[in-house]
């Protein structure tokens, strides 16, 4: 499938080379909603609010592309004059250039020089940070979106070598603002807010009530889901070996897969599925998902859900 | 019409039987409720999304009021998937059917398939005889595979799909074909949509 990176590039003001793409380096925009149906689920940044604050850091449209970054480890060098600003997870941003070498951290806008290198250092807690250009970057687009989404495998992570065009500067200006105020990811236990169901009802109410104490995140997570270790859910016996249909699972559905460990679904997880939904996250705390660091615990608080029509 | 909440912003409505799914999710995109991101038809169920708790609560109500039409998707273009018949679980599908193989691939090979929704994976779609027989019902394999090929032709339930891309999957391997099912360079991206009808011919 198509990459995320354009060829040979002419007209863009400047470019982004990668040097090392460090664990993980994905382009994210706010995603591709609207295309399920289709099988293509919504991708975008794990933590929509970040990408929009970095874009609004260095005098972006919030929509900008811009990249996505997982555990540090990335490195990258600027072909022209750029600005940059990361957020998510706190990291050092270590820009080396002809003037020496600039120690910077989040939720504030870096300049770097041409031809200078920008190291991301692994976060201090947390485990995603967003990194936004002036200019946005500019990659080829798929259903309207940059977004890459790994389950479906449009777009590819970033490679040492790839280069990622920048967008022409917008009229904006860069915000006179020294540091945007930004949450810093809990290193203790997680606690994601759930509402039961679609299908609590497949499951005894030893296993329901499990989820509200501590599992811990597996190192096998990625954009697709967070898996879960623990003590496997139990369902009710006369759901024991029943079939469930396929049907539509949404970012934040803990799906609870044939061994019996549940998987919360991040915004690359399939669009359908033919295991039981026992809880689903709520919208405002699937960000704090994407920061869910391997070996960390974390637990789910059942919320009530939304009014919906009694059955007819 | 059973509502089945999933989180805050979203919810599952579920009725009896394919059939009331697709005259259930034509009538939700006509209303087009304000809001709504996502829908989402499966088998028994038809997925609704929207952008916040309100917008749900507002949609629910305008759907739980619906008149559904009675006939679901038009029926659309015609596409043929010339298949080779040599997957893995032919032997299986066949013993669980009570007849040989030939007569799994005649079936396959006899019926026109239509569309009935898409997902799983970009480009995947779940087709059921155009007729309304089930020719093939089997279950899926009891076990997954961690990896299915690109172009794998399966049977799971009352329905047929191929793998658009290598995969994990529980369907019934019986064939695979060369046809492309997802191509983003090409439009539209997916062969197969709702409504289009399939028909399946022995690959040379």
């Amino acid at each position: 499938m198509r990459g995320p990176v354009s060829g040979p590039v002419s007209g863009h003001a400047a470019r982004l080379v990668v040097e090392q793409p460090g664990a993980l380096t994905v382009v994210e925009d706010l995603g591709r909603p609207g295309h399920a149906a289709l099988g293509v689920p919504e991708s975008g940044a794990l933590d929509p609010g970040a990408l929009r604050l970095a874009n609004r850091l260095v005098g972006n449209d919030e929509d900008a592309a811009g990249l996505e970054t997982t555990l540090g480890g990335l490195v990258l060098r600027a072909e022209g004059p750029l600005v940059l600003a990361a957020t998510g997870a706190p990291v050092t941003l270590v820009v080396e250039g002809p003037d020496g070498c600039r120690k910077h951290g989040t939720g504030a806008a870096v300049h770097v020089p041409d031809g200078a290198t920008v190291r991301v250092e692994p976060p201090r807690a947390g485990l995603r940070s967003w990194v936004a250009v002036r200019g946005g970057l500019v990659p080829a687009l798929v259903l309207g979106s940059a977004s890459t989404d790994l389950l479906s495998g449009l777009g590819a992570p970033l490679a040492e070598g790839d280069v990622v065009p920048v967008g022409s500067t917008p009229a904006r200006p860069v915000p006179a603002l020294d540091q945007a105020p930004l949450p810093t990811p809990t290193d203790g236990v997680l606690v994601l807010r759930a509402v039961p169901g679609p299908r609590d009802d497949w499951f005894t109410r030893e296993a329901r009530e499990s989820l509200t104490r501590d599992w811990t995140v597996d190192s096998r997570s990625n954009r697709v889901g967070v898996r879960l270790e623990g003590e496997p859910l139990r369902r009710r016996r006369r759901h024991e070996d029943q079939e469930l249909p396929s049907e539509g699972t949404i970012a934040g559905s803990v799906q609870v897969a044939a061994n019996g460990l549940p998987v919360l679904f991040l915004r690359d997880h399939p669009v359908t599925g033919g295991y039981p939904v026992v809880a689903t996250v709520v919208t405002e705390d699937l960000p704090q998902a994407a920061q869910a660091v391997p070996g960390q615990q974390l637990r789910f608080r059942y919320v009530r859900g939304p009014q919906l029509p009694c059955e007819t | 019409m059973r509502w089945l909440p999933c989180g805050d912003a979203a919810a599952l409505v579920e009725v009896d039987d394919l059939d009331t799914v697709l005259r259930l999710h034509a009538a939700v995109e006509a209303a087009a409720p304000d809001g709504v991101v996502d829908l989402v038809p499966a088998a028994r169920t038809l997925l609704v999304r929207c952008t916040d708790q309100r917008a749900l609560e507002r949609a629910a109500a305008v759907v739980a009021d619906l008149e559904l039409p009675d006939h679901a998707v038009p029926t659309g273009e015609e596409v043929t998937i010339p298949v080779h018949y040599d997957g893995e679980d032919l032997d299986d599908v066949a013993a669980h059917l009570g007849c040989d193989t030939e007569e799994v691939v005649r079936r396959h090979l006899a019926t026109t398939w239509r569309v009935a929704f898409t997902g799983f994976a970009p480009g995947f779609g779940y087709l059921v005889d155009d007729a309304g027989g089930r020719p093939l019902e089997v279950p899926r394999r009891d076990e997954s595979r961690t990896r299915v090929p690109a172009g794998a032709v399966a049977l799971a339930g009352e329905f047929t799909g191929v793998y658009p891309r290598e995969s994990p999957g529980g369907w019934q391997l019986i064939g695979r074909t060369d046809e492309a099912m997802w191509d983003v360079d090409r439009d539209p991206a997916a062969l197969l949509a709702p409504g289009t009808r399939v028909l399946f011919e022995e690959a040379r």
